[in-house]
């Protein structure tokens, strides 16, 4: 029985927030968020040397052979750095996508150069997690139209789209009859935007059970998230403590103060056991797929919620400096708020998550 | 990350299932007597378990998993766990690490079979938060301690036959330095007891008022001026121990029952998506104090520590269960305001009961708040408020 992190998971952690702060960390972020490049070369491909890329590819297709706990683990470090890098997607639900539902030939063909991080894989999901302004994608005759929004991971080289009927296709990025609409959000870290399908064709993911895949991919998609927003909110927690402990406010350091303190400590009591619950999450999606999709959701939607809680009351023990952006504090709340809508808001997945258990009407 | 038991493990728990099955009938609410199955599962090592056998334990050897593996297994069964009490759970730990070999001879045994019930004489009107503050006082007269004052949140004190109790003996001394820690009999002459009715109904708590109770010199544990640090070895004991995550799963599961059965407008309300979002969030909030304490138990097991995941413990827990609560009376609407013995009642009033109940453990056992200092302070490395200048 041991529920905690092995000396190599710690490692991975270790060395992946090693290399993100190495690159600059805010700094980075904030030129990138500054900046005309929808991509950045240069995190991207420290994390394939690092093998974040590769990380759930078995090691035959040029991978590292790691576990979705694992990727969690590396998502969490993500948040905490706000690394403006593809992930979830890329790293995560794209391979899973060619790994149960690809045949040998695409799975040869796409997985090494997704783990090398040559290919950034991005997913649409046809809305399968919630269709805004009537989107959706539809397969006929071996054609897809429609639409895709808030796609994971938009700026790639490759799309994997699931049409209504779940069935997964394989699109190029520069497909004839693909149009792309840019989007800009609230959180300059990861671009997203929409796709517009005018009878593209695709290359179907036939080998493996469809829907399955596409369950698969939107359970750890979800880990993936709320690891995120543990790392993100970690680290404003982090920063609200530090700070509160060096202002000094009525001739006094305001972390004496219980008024502050104790927001600080309503903040720890709420994340520490999230933390558990990402673990757990995680480790259910490599070995207890009974639980997965319901561990899923409550990571996800508690993630959001204590998230969002952690946002607004970190930037409140700032002052008005966690206002500004001088102090930068914004990138997490943003990140946090990205994290919250993608793939489910928190009322959606709830729902979802008692459907799952057999609740719901 | 494992969370398969060992084989060794595997077998105990068919162990302890096997047990169940062949006692079931001598367990209390089955038919049998309570001392009875207490001596029965002692003498199994389920229960005081590492307490050594010649302070009329079981004797084994401490391990976190089987005393686990006990605990889940008798809660699948729905049969008692033995004895509680706050004699059994924080007077007997005392007593094994700080007690004197003639205090562990003569207290430890008869408190495990529940012949001798104790009662915690610690919280005083005037020092709840502020424990160590106490003023009972307590003075050496010849070879007797001599005690006057009065204590507060005295649970059980009508039915206890002893007391562990916190004395100011040290008048002098710094505040943490002067308190010695007694243990007397509540039948000494000078003890009177007033019930305290609580917002259940109920008179779990007591007023207690010590006039000249004479205590011969050697019931005291530990040495004169040290209770404080013997008080603080309980006090960690019983922060743990208030809320069980495996409790509050089999609450929530009561829930979703409740919400299956009842109906408004003809509609189930568990049908009704309100509801179920709201049932859901605390189905999730479960969860994560489930893997909370999995981790704790791991931790304990592989000789780990995680000081922030034990410190939340008592404030989370205490906090969600009042909230899990409320949330059934909010199910059943009026239905949920019933009370009491009348037509209609659900549950026994268990809802209404729990939700007052825990209201009080939020408050009681150090409040929310304290636990929030704690946290700030002990786990965030946040300062302390400044000492006020004495005027």
């Amino acid at each position: 029985m041991e529920f905690g992190l092995s000396e190599e998971q710690v490692m991975l952690q270790d060395a992946l927030a090693r290399f993100l702060a190495g690159t600059g960390g805010l700094e980075r972020t904030r030129a990138f968020a500054a900046g005309k490049d929808r991509r950045a070369p240069d995190v991207l491909q420290g994390l394939a040397e690092l093998g974040v890329t590769g990380l759930i590819i078995p090691e035959v297709h040029g991978g590292v052979g790691l576990s979705l706990l694992d990727a969690a683990l590396a998502a969490e470090q993500l948040g905490r750095f706000v690394a403006p890098a593809p992930f979830a997607a890329t790293a995560v639900m794209a391979p899973l996508a060619l790994l149960r539902a690809g045949d040998a030939g695409q799975q040869a063909t796409w997985l090494p150069k997704l783990a090398s991080g040559a290919t950034v894989a991005g997913v649409a999901l046809s809305e399968i997690t919630g269709a805004r302004d009537g989107a959706g994608v539809e397969a006929r005759d071996g054609k897809l139209h429609g639409r895709a929004q808030f796609v994971v991971d938009y700026e790639a080289d490759l799309y994997i789209v699931a049409d209504r009927a779940r069935g997964l296709h394989l699109v190029a990025a520069d497909a004839p009859g693909l149009a792309r609409t840019d989007f800009r959000t609230i959180d300059a870290t990861r671009p997203t935007g929409e796709l517009v399908f005018d009878g593209v064709a695709a290359e179907p993911l036939t080998a493996g059970d469809g829907a399955a895949a596409v369950r698969a991919m939107i359970d750890a998609g979800r880990v993936m998230l709320a690891a995120d927003t543990l790392g993100a909110a970690q680290e404003m927690l982090d920063q609200a403590a530090a700070y509160a402990k060096g202002r000094v406010q009525f001739g006094r350091s305001i972390a004496t103060f219980q008024a502050v303190k104790h927001m600080c400590a309503e903040m720890a009591a709420s994340l520490e056991p999230c933390r558990s619950l990402v673990w757990y999450a995680g480790h259910a999606l490599d070995h207890l797929p009974d639980e997965a999709p319901v561990m899923a959701c409550h990571a996800k939607a508690h993630l959001s919620e204590v998230g969002t809680f952690v946002a607004r009351t970190a930037t409140e023990v700032h002052g008005g400096m966690g206002f500004t952006d001088l102090v930068g504090l914004h990138y997490w709340f943003k990140r946090i708020g990205f994290n919250r809508q993608v793939l489910g808001g928190p009322q959606a997945v709830r729902a979802e998550a008692a459907a799952l258990q057999g609740l719901a009407a | 990350m494992d969370l398969s038991y060992s084989a060794e493990y595997e077998a105990f728990r068919a162990e302890v299932r096997g047990f169940l099955e062949t006692h079931r009938s001598q367990a209390p609410g089955q038919g049998g007597n309570g001392l009875t199955w207490q001596k029965l599962l002692i003498e199994n090592g389920y229960a005081a378990r590492t307490i050594p056998r010649e302070y009329g334990g079981y004797g084994g050897e401490p391990d976190i998993l089987k005393s686990r593996i006990i605990a889940e297994e008798f809660a699948r069964a729905q049969l008692s766990p033995g004895l509680g009490g706050q004699g059994i759970s924080m007077l007997v730990p005392t007593l094994l690490e700080v007690g004197s070999e003639d205090q562990k001879r003569q207290f430890i045994g008869p408190t495990l079979r529940g012949e001798m019930l104790w009662c915690q004489g610690y919280s005083e009107p005037n020092a709840g938060s502020d424990l160590a503050a106490l003023a009972t006082k307590g003075v050496l007269e010849g070879d007797h301690w001599v005690i006057n004052g009065q204590k507060i949140w005295t649970s059980t004190a009508h039915l206890a036959d002893w007391i562990f109790c916190l004395v100011r003996t040290e008048p002098d001394a710094p505040k943490h330095e002067g308190i010695s820690f007694l243990l007397f009999d509540m039948k000494t002459p000078g003890i009177e007891i007033r019930p305290l009715v609580d917002m259940t109904g109920a008179a779990n708590f007591n007023e207690v008022f010590f006039t000249d109770v004479r205590v011969p010199g050697h019931q005291i544990v530990g040495r004169r001026g040290e209770g404080w640090k013997v008080a603080n070895a309980i006090l960690r004991h019983e922060r743990g121990s208030l809320a069980d995550p495996n409790v509050m799963q089999s609450r929530l599961n009561a829930l979703i029952d409740l919400m299956k059965a009842e109906t408004l407008d003809g509609s189930r309300v568990i049908d009704n998506p309100v509801y179920r979002d709201r049932l859901m969030a605390i189905q999730g909030r479960v969860q994560a104090l489930r893997c909370n304490d999995l981790r704790l138990l791991s931790a304990a097991v592989n000789r780990q520590s995680a000081p922030l995941a034990g410190m939340v413990v008592k404030l989370q827990g205490t906090e969600l269960r009042h909230e899990l609560e409320g949330f059934a009376i909010d199910v059943m609407g009026e239905l949920g305001l019933l009370y009491g013995d009348t037509p209609r009642l659900r549950g026994g009033g268990s809802w209404q009961r729990d939700y007052m109940y825990f209201l009080g453990l939020i408050i009681g056992g150090g409040t929310s708040q304290i636990q929030k200092n704690i946290i700030a302070e002990r786990g965030l490395d946040m300062p302390r408020e400044p000492k006020l200048a004495k005027a």
